[in-house]
Protein backbone atom coordinates (compact mmCIF):
# COMPACT_ATOMS: atom_id res chain seq x y z
CA UNK A 1 0.00 0.00 0.00
CA UNK A 2 1.55 3.07 -0.73
CA UNK A 3 2.17 5.73 1.59
CA UNK A 4 0.10 8.43 -0.43
CA UNK A 5 -3.22 6.46 -0.14
CA UNK A 6 -2.98 6.81 3.84
CA UNK A 7 -3.21 10.71 3.13
CA UNK A 8 -5.90 10.71 0.51
CA UNK A 9 -8.06 8.15 2.75
CA UNK A 10 -7.69 9.92 5.80
CA UNK A 11 -8.50 13.67 3.61
CA UNK A 12 -11.23 11.38 2.67
CA UNK A 13 -12.04 10.81 7.10
CA UNK A 14 -11.38 13.99 7.64
CA UNK A 15 -14.09 15.65 5.03
CA UNK A 16 -16.71 13.81 6.41
CA UNK A 17 -16.10 14.67 10.12
CA UNK A 18 -16.15 18.06 8.56
CA UNK A 19 -19.93 16.71 7.53
CA UNK A 20 -20.73 15.39 10.33
CA UNK A 21 -20.04 18.89 12.02
CA UNK A 22 -21.78 21.03 9.64
CA UNK A 23 -25.28 19.09 8.88
CA UNK A 24 -26.06 18.31 12.94
CA UNK A 25 -24.52 20.48 15.43
CA UNK A 26 -26.33 23.43 15.97
CA UNK A 27 -24.36 25.92 17.12
CA UNK A 28 -23.28 28.74 14.32
CA UNK A 29 -19.33 28.42 15.37
CA UNK A 30 -19.49 24.72 15.12
CA UNK A 31 -20.52 25.24 11.87
CA UNK A 32 -18.03 27.10 10.55
CA UNK A 33 -15.35 24.58 12.35
CA UNK A 34 -16.81 22.10 10.11
CA UNK A 35 -16.95 23.88 7.12
CA UNK A 36 -13.20 24.48 7.83
CA UNK A 37 -12.68 21.06 8.94
CA UNK A 38 -14.40 19.90 5.49
CA UNK A 39 -11.93 22.60 3.38
CA UNK A 40 -8.77 20.47 5.16
CA UNK A 41 -9.67 17.45 4.29
CA UNK A 42 -10.27 18.13 0.80
CA UNK A 43 -6.46 19.91 0.72
CA UNK A 44 -5.27 16.84 2.11
CA UNK A 45 -6.96 14.14 -0.69
CA UNK A 46 -6.04 16.69 -3.29
CA UNK A 47 -2.26 16.96 -1.93
CA UNK A 48 -2.08 13.64 -1.22
CA UNK A 49 -2.94 12.91 -5.08
CA UNK A 50 -0.27 15.03 -6.55
CA UNK A 51 2.10 12.82 -4.86
CA UNK A 52 1.48 9.65 -7.30
CA UNK A 53 4.29 10.78 -9.89
CA UNK A 54 6.56 8.00 -10.51
CA UNK A 55 9.61 10.00 -10.38
CA UNK A 56 8.71 11.15 -6.97
CA UNK A 57 8.33 15.33 -7.70
CA UNK A 58 5.07 16.43 -6.55
CA UNK A 59 2.21 17.43 -9.39
CA UNK A 60 2.70 21.12 -8.86
CA UNK A 61 -1.44 21.58 -10.15
CA UNK A 62 -2.89 19.95 -6.91
CA UNK A 63 -0.84 22.40 -4.67
CA UNK A 64 -1.82 25.60 -6.75
CA UNK A 65 -4.98 24.38 -6.45
CA UNK A 66 -4.87 24.08 -2.60
CA UNK A 67 -3.22 27.26 -2.52
CA UNK A 68 -6.54 28.89 -4.28
CA UNK A 69 -8.65 26.81 -2.10
CA UNK A 70 -6.70 28.64 1.53
CA UNK A 71 -7.58 31.87 0.28
CA UNK A 72 -11.45 30.90 -0.27
CA UNK A 73 -11.66 29.22 2.86
CA UNK A 74 -10.20 32.19 4.08
CA UNK A 75 -13.25 34.52 2.41
CA UNK A 76 -15.66 31.65 3.70
CA UNK A 77 -14.75 31.39 7.34
CA UNK A 78 -14.54 35.46 7.42
CA UNK A 79 -18.17 35.54 5.92
CA UNK A 80 -19.60 32.88 7.93
CA UNK A 81 -18.01 34.80 11.14
CA UNK A 82 -19.39 37.93 10.43
CA UNK A 83 -23.03 36.54 9.46
CA UNK A 84 -23.26 34.55 12.73
CA UNK A 85 -22.27 37.94 14.55
CA UNK A 86 -24.57 39.79 13.12
CA UNK A 87 -27.67 36.90 13.71
CA UNK A 88 -26.40 37.61 17.04
CA UNK A 89 -26.59 40.77 17.71
CA UNK A 90 -29.78 40.53 16.11
CA UNK A 91 -31.58 37.93 17.84
CA UNK A 92 -29.45 36.63 20.81
CA UNK A 93 -29.26 33.59 19.42
CA UNK A 94 -26.03 31.77 18.57
CA UNK A 95 -27.77 28.27 17.73
CA UNK A 96 -30.51 27.31 14.65
CA UNK A 97 -32.29 25.59 16.93
CA UNK A 98 -34.63 27.94 18.15
CA UNK A 99 -36.64 30.50 15.43
CA UNK A 100 -35.60 34.07 15.60
CA UNK A 101 -37.33 36.50 17.47
CA UNK A 102 -39.19 39.46 15.24
CA UNK A 103 -37.07 41.44 14.27
CA UNK A 104 -37.23 45.02 13.41
CA UNK A 105 -34.40 44.42 10.35
CA UNK A 106 -31.81 47.04 12.19
CA UNK B 1 -29.78 17.29 23.54
CA UNK B 2 -26.46 18.69 22.18
CA UNK B 3 -24.91 15.48 22.80
CA UNK B 4 -27.60 13.50 20.46
CA UNK B 5 -26.54 11.47 17.64
CA UNK B 6 -27.88 12.71 14.58
CA UNK B 7 -28.63 10.00 12.71
CA UNK B 8 -29.09 11.54 9.12
CA UNK B 9 -26.19 13.50 9.19
CA UNK B 10 -23.99 10.36 10.27
CA UNK B 11 -25.18 8.31 7.86
CA UNK B 12 -24.59 11.07 4.77
CA UNK B 13 -21.29 11.46 6.39
CA UNK B 14 -20.24 7.95 6.35
CA UNK B 15 -21.58 7.48 2.65
CA UNK B 16 -19.26 10.78 2.04
CA UNK B 17 -16.15 8.68 3.43
CA UNK B 18 -16.94 5.30 1.40
CA UNK B 19 -17.75 7.11 -1.84
CA UNK B 20 -14.37 9.13 -1.65
CA UNK B 21 -12.35 7.07 -0.19
CA UNK B 22 -13.38 4.35 -2.86
CA UNK B 23 -13.19 6.87 -5.21
CA UNK B 24 -9.30 7.32 -4.61
CA UNK B 25 -8.95 4.10 -3.30
CA UNK B 26 -9.82 3.16 -7.08
CA UNK B 27 -7.51 5.82 -9.44
CA UNK B 28 -4.33 4.45 -10.75
CA UNK B 29 -1.53 4.17 -8.05
CA UNK B 30 0.97 5.94 -10.65
CA UNK B 31 0.49 8.82 -12.58
CA UNK B 32 2.31 11.48 -14.00
CA UNK B 33 -0.68 14.25 -13.71
CA UNK B 34 0.25 17.62 -15.31
CA UNK B 35 3.72 17.75 -13.57
CA UNK B 36 5.80 17.08 -17.14
CA UNK B 37 3.87 19.60 -18.84
CA UNK B 38 4.07 21.91 -15.73
CA UNK B 39 7.63 21.96 -15.41
CA UNK B 40 8.41 22.24 -19.30
CA UNK B 41 5.99 25.21 -19.90
CA UNK B 42 7.32 26.96 -16.51
CA UNK B 43 10.78 26.91 -18.35
CA UNK B 44 9.38 28.23 -21.28
CA UNK B 45 8.04 31.54 -20.14
CA UNK B 46 11.33 31.87 -17.82
CA UNK B 47 9.12 31.57 -14.50
CA UNK B 48 11.45 28.96 -12.19
CA UNK B 49 8.62 28.59 -9.51
CA UNK B 50 6.22 25.76 -11.32
CA UNK B 51 3.62 26.82 -8.63
CA UNK B 52 4.03 30.20 -9.03
CA UNK B 53 3.62 29.87 -13.19
CA UNK B 54 0.81 27.43 -12.59
CA UNK B 55 -0.89 29.58 -10.30
CA UNK B 56 -0.92 32.90 -12.50
CA UNK B 57 -0.67 31.80 -16.07
CA UNK B 58 -1.52 28.08 -16.60
CA UNK B 59 -4.20 28.34 -14.20
CA UNK B 60 -5.25 31.92 -14.14
CA UNK B 61 -8.59 31.63 -14.22
CA UNK B 62 -8.52 30.12 -10.54
CA UNK B 63 -6.43 33.05 -9.21
CA UNK B 64 -8.17 35.80 -11.14
CA UNK B 65 -11.98 33.65 -9.50
CA UNK B 66 -9.66 33.30 -6.42
CA UNK B 67 -9.11 37.00 -6.19
CA UNK B 68 -13.21 37.93 -6.93
CA UNK B 69 -14.32 35.66 -4.15
CA UNK B 70 -11.88 37.18 -1.68
CA UNK B 71 -13.18 40.68 -3.15
CA UNK B 72 -16.78 39.44 -3.01
CA UNK B 73 -16.13 37.87 0.78
CA UNK B 74 -15.12 41.52 1.83
CA UNK B 75 -17.67 43.35 0.13
CA UNK B 76 -19.96 41.11 1.89
CA UNK B 77 -18.55 41.52 5.45
CA UNK B 78 -18.02 44.82 5.05
CA UNK B 79 -21.74 45.43 4.88
CA UNK B 80 -22.47 43.34 7.25
CA UNK B 81 -21.23 45.61 9.90
CA UNK B 82 -23.71 46.71 12.63
CA UNK B 83 -23.93 50.23 11.49
CA UNK B 84 -24.57 51.74 15.02
CA UNK B 85 -20.61 51.16 15.69
CA UNK B 86 -18.33 53.75 14.39
CA UNK B 87 -15.40 52.48 11.93
CA UNK B 88 -12.52 54.77 13.86
CA UNK B 89 -12.29 52.77 17.28
CA UNK B 90 -9.77 51.38 19.54
CA UNK B 91 -10.27 47.80 19.30
CA UNK B 92 -8.37 47.49 22.52
CA UNK B 93 -9.30 49.59 25.19
CA UNK B 94 -5.70 50.22 26.77
CA UNK B 95 -3.38 50.59 24.49
CA UNK B 96 -0.25 49.27 26.27
CA UNK B 97 3.14 51.40 25.65
CA UNK B 98 4.92 47.75 25.47
CA UNK B 99 2.16 45.84 23.58
CA UNK B 100 2.58 49.57 21.05
CA UNK B 101 6.25 49.03 20.99
CA UNK B 102 5.88 45.77 19.68
CA UNK B 103 3.19 46.58 17.15
CA UNK B 104 5.30 49.36 15.98
CA UNK B 105 8.66 47.27 15.37
CA UNK B 106 7.20 44.25 14.26
CA UNK B 107 4.88 45.77 11.39
CA UNK B 108 7.92 47.57 9.32
CA UNK B 109 9.45 43.94 9.21
CA UNK B 110 6.36 42.63 8.33
CA UNK B 111 6.57 44.81 5.01
CA UNK B 112 9.93 44.62 4.05
CA UNK B 113 9.12 40.21 4.49
CA UNK B 114 5.86 40.94 2.31
CA UNK B 115 7.69 42.68 -0.57
CA UNK B 116 10.38 39.68 0.14
CA UNK B 117 7.99 37.51 -0.60
CA UNK B 118 6.54 39.04 -3.70
CA UNK B 119 9.99 39.65 -5.80
CA UNK B 120 11.16 35.77 -4.50
CA UNK B 121 7.69 34.46 -5.54
CA UNK B 122 9.16 33.70 -9.32
CA UNK B 123 11.78 31.83 -7.77
CA UNK B 124 10.73 30.34 -5.12
CA UNK B 125 7.68 29.49 -2.93
CA UNK B 126 6.33 32.92 -2.08
CA UNK B 127 4.00 35.03 -3.61
CA UNK B 128 1.13 37.72 -3.76
CA UNK B 129 -1.42 36.04 -1.47
CA UNK B 130 1.47 34.78 0.79
CA UNK B 131 3.10 38.26 1.05
CA UNK B 132 -1.23 39.70 0.80
CA UNK B 133 -1.48 37.41 4.40
CA UNK B 134 2.13 38.40 5.53
CA UNK B 135 1.03 42.29 5.09
CA UNK B 136 -2.78 41.71 6.52
CA UNK B 137 -0.92 39.67 9.95
CA UNK B 138 0.80 42.90 10.08
CA UNK B 139 -1.84 45.11 9.96
CA UNK B 140 -4.30 43.31 12.12
CA UNK B 141 -0.93 43.13 14.78
CA UNK B 142 -0.96 47.28 14.92
CA UNK B 143 -5.21 47.33 15.12
CA UNK B 144 -4.77 44.75 18.33
CA UNK B 145 -1.78 46.91 19.53
CA UNK B 146 -3.89 49.79 19.85
CA UNK B 147 -3.47 51.54 16.17
CA UNK B 148 -6.36 54.11 14.65
CA UNK B 149 -6.71 54.05 11.67
CA UNK B 150 -4.80 57.62 10.14
CA UNK B 151 -7.46 60.27 9.14
CA UNK B 152 -5.87 60.33 5.34
CA UNK B 153 -7.10 56.65 5.17
CA UNK B 154 -10.76 57.52 4.37
CA UNK B 155 -13.51 54.88 2.89
CA UNK B 156 -12.49 55.97 -0.16
CA UNK B 157 -8.95 55.22 -0.54
CA UNK B 158 -9.86 51.86 1.77
CA UNK B 159 -12.31 50.66 -1.15
CA UNK B 160 -9.57 52.10 -4.00
CA UNK B 161 -6.68 50.01 -2.24
CA UNK B 162 -9.62 46.94 -1.70
CA UNK B 163 -10.50 46.88 -5.80
CA UNK B 164 -7.27 47.87 -7.43
CA UNK B 165 -5.69 43.94 -7.48
CA UNK B 166 -9.06 42.88 -9.00
CA UNK B 167 -9.40 45.69 -11.03
CA UNK B 168 -5.14 45.44 -12.56
CA UNK B 169 -5.86 41.66 -12.54
CA UNK B 170 -8.81 42.12 -15.06
CA UNK B 171 -7.29 44.80 -17.00
CA UNK B 172 -4.31 42.34 -17.75
CA UNK B 173 -6.35 39.07 -18.31
CA UNK B 174 -7.92 40.98 -21.17
CA UNK B 175 -5.39 43.15 -22.65
CA UNK B 176 -4.45 40.12 -24.64
CA UNK B 177 -7.80 40.20 -26.49
CA UNK B 178 -7.62 43.36 -27.62
CA UNK B 179 -3.74 42.41 -29.34
CA UNK B 180 -6.26 39.71 -31.04
CA UNK B 181 -5.26 36.74 -28.54
CA UNK B 182 -7.33 34.93 -25.64
CA UNK B 183 -8.23 35.70 -22.05
CA UNK B 184 -5.02 35.62 -19.81
CA UNK B 185 -2.67 34.79 -23.33
CA UNK B 186 0.23 36.98 -21.82
CA UNK B 187 2.50 38.10 -24.38
CA UNK B 188 6.00 36.81 -23.75
CA UNK B 189 7.66 39.31 -23.78
CA UNK B 190 6.31 41.29 -21.13
CA UNK B 191 5.26 38.20 -18.63
CA UNK B 192 7.92 39.03 -16.76
CA UNK B 193 7.56 42.47 -15.74
CA UNK B 194 4.28 42.56 -15.86
CA UNK B 195 3.36 39.49 -13.57
CA UNK B 196 5.44 40.91 -11.12
CA UNK B 197 3.80 44.75 -10.67
CA UNK B 198 0.37 42.62 -10.85
CA UNK B 199 1.45 40.49 -8.09
CA UNK B 200 2.75 43.44 -6.03
CA UNK B 201 -0.61 44.83 -6.89
CA UNK B 202 -2.54 42.21 -5.58
CA UNK B 203 -0.52 42.14 -2.53
CA UNK B 204 -1.74 45.22 -1.59
CA UNK B 205 -5.51 44.34 -2.25
CA UNK B 206 -5.19 41.50 -0.53
CA UNK B 207 -2.80 42.67 2.83
CA UNK B 208 -5.86 45.02 2.68
CA UNK B 209 -8.73 42.37 2.26
CA UNK B 210 -7.47 40.65 4.90
CA UNK B 211 -6.95 43.45 7.56
CA UNK B 212 -10.82 44.54 6.64
CA UNK B 213 -12.08 40.82 7.00
CA UNK B 214 -10.46 40.74 9.88
CA UNK B 215 -11.24 44.45 11.58
CA UNK B 216 -15.03 43.98 10.31
CA UNK B 217 -15.46 40.87 11.89
CA UNK B 218 -13.58 42.13 15.44
CA UNK B 219 -15.01 45.07 16.20
CA UNK B 220 -17.86 45.62 18.85
CA UNK B 221 -17.54 42.85 19.94
CA UNK B 222 -16.75 44.22 23.81
CA UNK B 223 -19.89 46.56 23.50
CA UNK B 224 -22.41 44.07 22.73
CA UNK B 225 -21.17 41.94 25.66
CA UNK B 226 -21.45 44.83 27.88
CA UNK B 227 -25.09 45.77 26.53
CA UNK B 228 -26.42 42.38 27.05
Amino acid sequence: MSTYLIYAVGGALIFSIGTYALLAQRHIMHKVIGANIMGSGIFMVLIALGKRTPDGVTDPVPQAMVLTGIVVTVALTALGLSIAKRYYTLTGLDDLDQDPPACDGR
Amino acid sequence: MRDRIRVVPLVAAIALFAIISSTVLDLPRESAGLSEEMIGGAAAIHVNNVVTAVLLDFRGYDTLLEISVLMLATVAVLSLRDPRLGTRRRLTGTADLILRSLGEAVTPIMMVVAGYLVWVGSTKPGGAFQAGAVLGAGGILLALTGWVRPSWARHSVIRLVLSVGLLAFIAVSVTPILAGRTLLDYSDDMRHIVLLILESILTLSIGASMLSLFLASASGGEEDEEAS
